[in-house]
């Protein structure tokens, strides 16, 4: 392998799309509104698109013949190093525009710096992915103002979507020998500033939305080192259902 | 007087018909014209979003990313058709919400061949292929529809449609020239979608009692049957082009009539599905249903905070 640590950060990068992705496609034909239909099925697409690039890319730096599809559907369960975050289900719509609101406001960021990287096939997807996340965050940022700022049962609902999601919130800043090996040889910027950007971000919309932090500062997290929640088995097994019954066929 | 009156609007009105000139939202229109309408064009709008339930259905269960990546795009494509025939039929006075309640309390129809399951991956080929191929028959003759809204919204859903047909039949063809499961799974979906994907053209010309005053307003340009002679004609070619064989012993080239003779349909179980007893009726409309039940408290939280921004502001 030409670069482990590249390889290994390219997987975490590309499994969160991919994962985030997959959930979000559940909703297809079922949202509650078909504007939001739409929407969430244009986000899907992107990040399904963010994930071919980057795994495809991924496959390139490990060097063993494996491409988007080898990596993203046939996997094992730990082999996935996605946050805890994204494998969550759906829940309500709050549930899944909170999901997504925290995530997007950290991969903003992210993408904002990793246009810098010394890598110009990891500047070039992330140039490309920065253009979908701006949109990404800006619509689930305006979902959790109104749904904050709406009704009584909105506001109550969108601040149990918080209360839920809040533990899986640390570990978007996880990071390890992974980022410390990249950092050093400079494929990543420095990324540190990331976290204050995050907080500022959140802070800002949740007293725009009027719902409050939860207090329960407990941290969930492990999916980086692919431990997973009990929800992944059965997302995976949507996921490979196909390769797993018809292994070794193009599609 | 008044009686005078409406009889001159009403030959003024087919006056322009008669000479291709569009009909426009603010036009005068007879009473039954707005009404056919109105009741063609939102179940035309339902049919594409109950349409996005058995294609979404495989989404996450697409054999790889990239065919998982053009499904979404597809099922995002009819969502927009939906929703650029909703404001289309409000054009002529509609209340989406309101055309939507009749959706769902079963008042208003969708297209039929939506309540067959899509149970294997090769039926998202076959529906891509074979219903929106017979879709696209129905809407090329749309595009030239009297109703102007009607006829541009249906030039770009056109351009859209003709592409998800190619879409369908690249995915069959693939699985034709697969594996020995493939090649089965494509068979089996054609012979699943052949007899539905004909019934999407509606009764034969003499069961259809509507069809001669929607000819008259040009509302619709070809037949039933006329329709769905060119669907077969165009369709068995490409069947055997890629190896499969359409589930028909009598499908015969006839050299006298330059058409394909075909077994009659089966017009009782095309009468069940529509009357309710399909094999995804309930399911699909209660789908439907579900979700707009369930977003109620989403659309009331939008409403509720938009008034407050508006109230905020005017303060």
């Amino acid at each position: 392998m030409k670069n482990e640590a590249l390889f290994r950060f390219l997987l975490r990068l590309g499994d969160d799309s991919l994962i985030l992705g997959q959930r979000l496609a559940e909703w297809c034909g079922h949202g509650p509104i078909l504007e939001e239909d739409i929407a969430m099925t244009n986000i899907s697409l992107d990040l399904i698109g963010q994930a071919m690039s980057i795994l495809d890319y991924a496959g390139v730096v490990e060097d063993k013949g494996r491409d988007c599809d080898k990596l993203g559907l046939l996997r094992f369960e730990s082999e996935y190093v996605n946050l805890l975050l994204v494998e969550q289900p759906n829940g309500d719509f709050g549930d899944t525009m909170m999901r997504q609101f925290l995530f997007d406001a950290f991969r903003k960021p992210l993408y904002e710096r990793l246009v810098n990287s010394s890598d110009k096939q990891l500047a070039a997807i992330a140039d490309k992915s920065l253009k979908e996340t701006r949109y990404h965050l800006k619509h689930s940022s305006e979902w959790i103002i109104r749904l904050g700022d709406g009704t009584e049962e909105s506001h109550t609902r969108i601040q149990n979507s918080l209360d839920t999601l809040w533990r899986y919130s640390s570990e978007l800043f996880y990071s390890d020998e992974v980022d410390n090996e990249l950092t050093k040889t400079g494929i990543l910027p420095d990324l540190s500033g990331i976290r204050s950007e995050w907080e500022a971000t959140v802070n800002s919309v949740f007293q725009q939305a009027t719902i409050v932090i939860p207090t329960n500062n407990w941290k969930f997290e492990g999916g980086r080192l692919g431990r997973h929640s009990e929800h992944f088995g059965h997302l995976l097994s949507e996921l490979q259902y196909m390769q797993r019954a018809y292994p070794n066929m193009q599609w | 007087m008044r009686v005078l009156e409406s009889v001159e609007l009403e030959q003024k009105f087919q006056d322009k018909i008669d000479k291709e000139i569009k009909i426009e939202p603010n036009d005068w229109m007879p009473d039954a014209y707005r009404k056919t309408l109105i009741r063609q064009m939102s179940q035309h709008a339902h049919s594409e979003v109950v349409g996005m339930l058995p294609e979404a259905n495989w989404i996450t269960r697409a054999p790889n990313l990239r065919r998982k990546a053009v499904l979404l795009a597809k099922v995002q494509d009819e969502a927009g058709h939906g929703l650029y025939l909703y404001s289309a039929t409000e054009t002529l006075g509609a209340d989406r919400e309101a055309t939507i309640d009749d959706l769902h309390s079963g008042k208003a129809k969708y297209s039929s061949i939506f309540n067959y399951p899509a149970v294997s991956w090769a039926d998202i080929g076959a529906i891509g292929w074979l219903v929106d191929g017979a879709a696209i028959m129905n809407q090329v003759a749309l595009c030239r529809c009297s109703y102007g809204p009607y006829a541009r919204a249906m030039v770009k859903i056109c351009k859209e449609e003709s592409f998800h047909q190619r879409q369908g039949y690249e995915l069959l063809t693939t699985l034709a020239n697969g594996s020995p499961e493939q090649k089965q799974l494509a068979q089996e979906a054609l012979n699943r979608f052949w007899w539905p994907a004909l019934m999407m053209f509606g009764p034969n010309d003499d069961e259809s009692p509507n069809s001669a005053q929607s000819m008259k307003w040009k509302i619709k340009r070809l037949s039933n049957d006329e329709l769905r002679q060119n669907f077969i004609d165009a369709t068995v070619p490409q069947a055997e082009l890629i190896g499969l064989k359409v589930p028909d012993p009598n499908l015969k080239w006839n050299e006298e009539t330059g058409h394909y003779d075909f077994s009659p349909i089966n017009w009782d179980e095309f009468w069940q599905v529509v009357g309710g007893n399909g094999p995804c009726n309930k399911q699909r409309v209660d789908a439907r249903r579900k979700a707009k039940e369930n977003g109620l408290w989403v659309r009331e939280a939008a409403m509720a905070f938009a008034e407050k921004r508006a109230s905020r502001k005017s303060a």
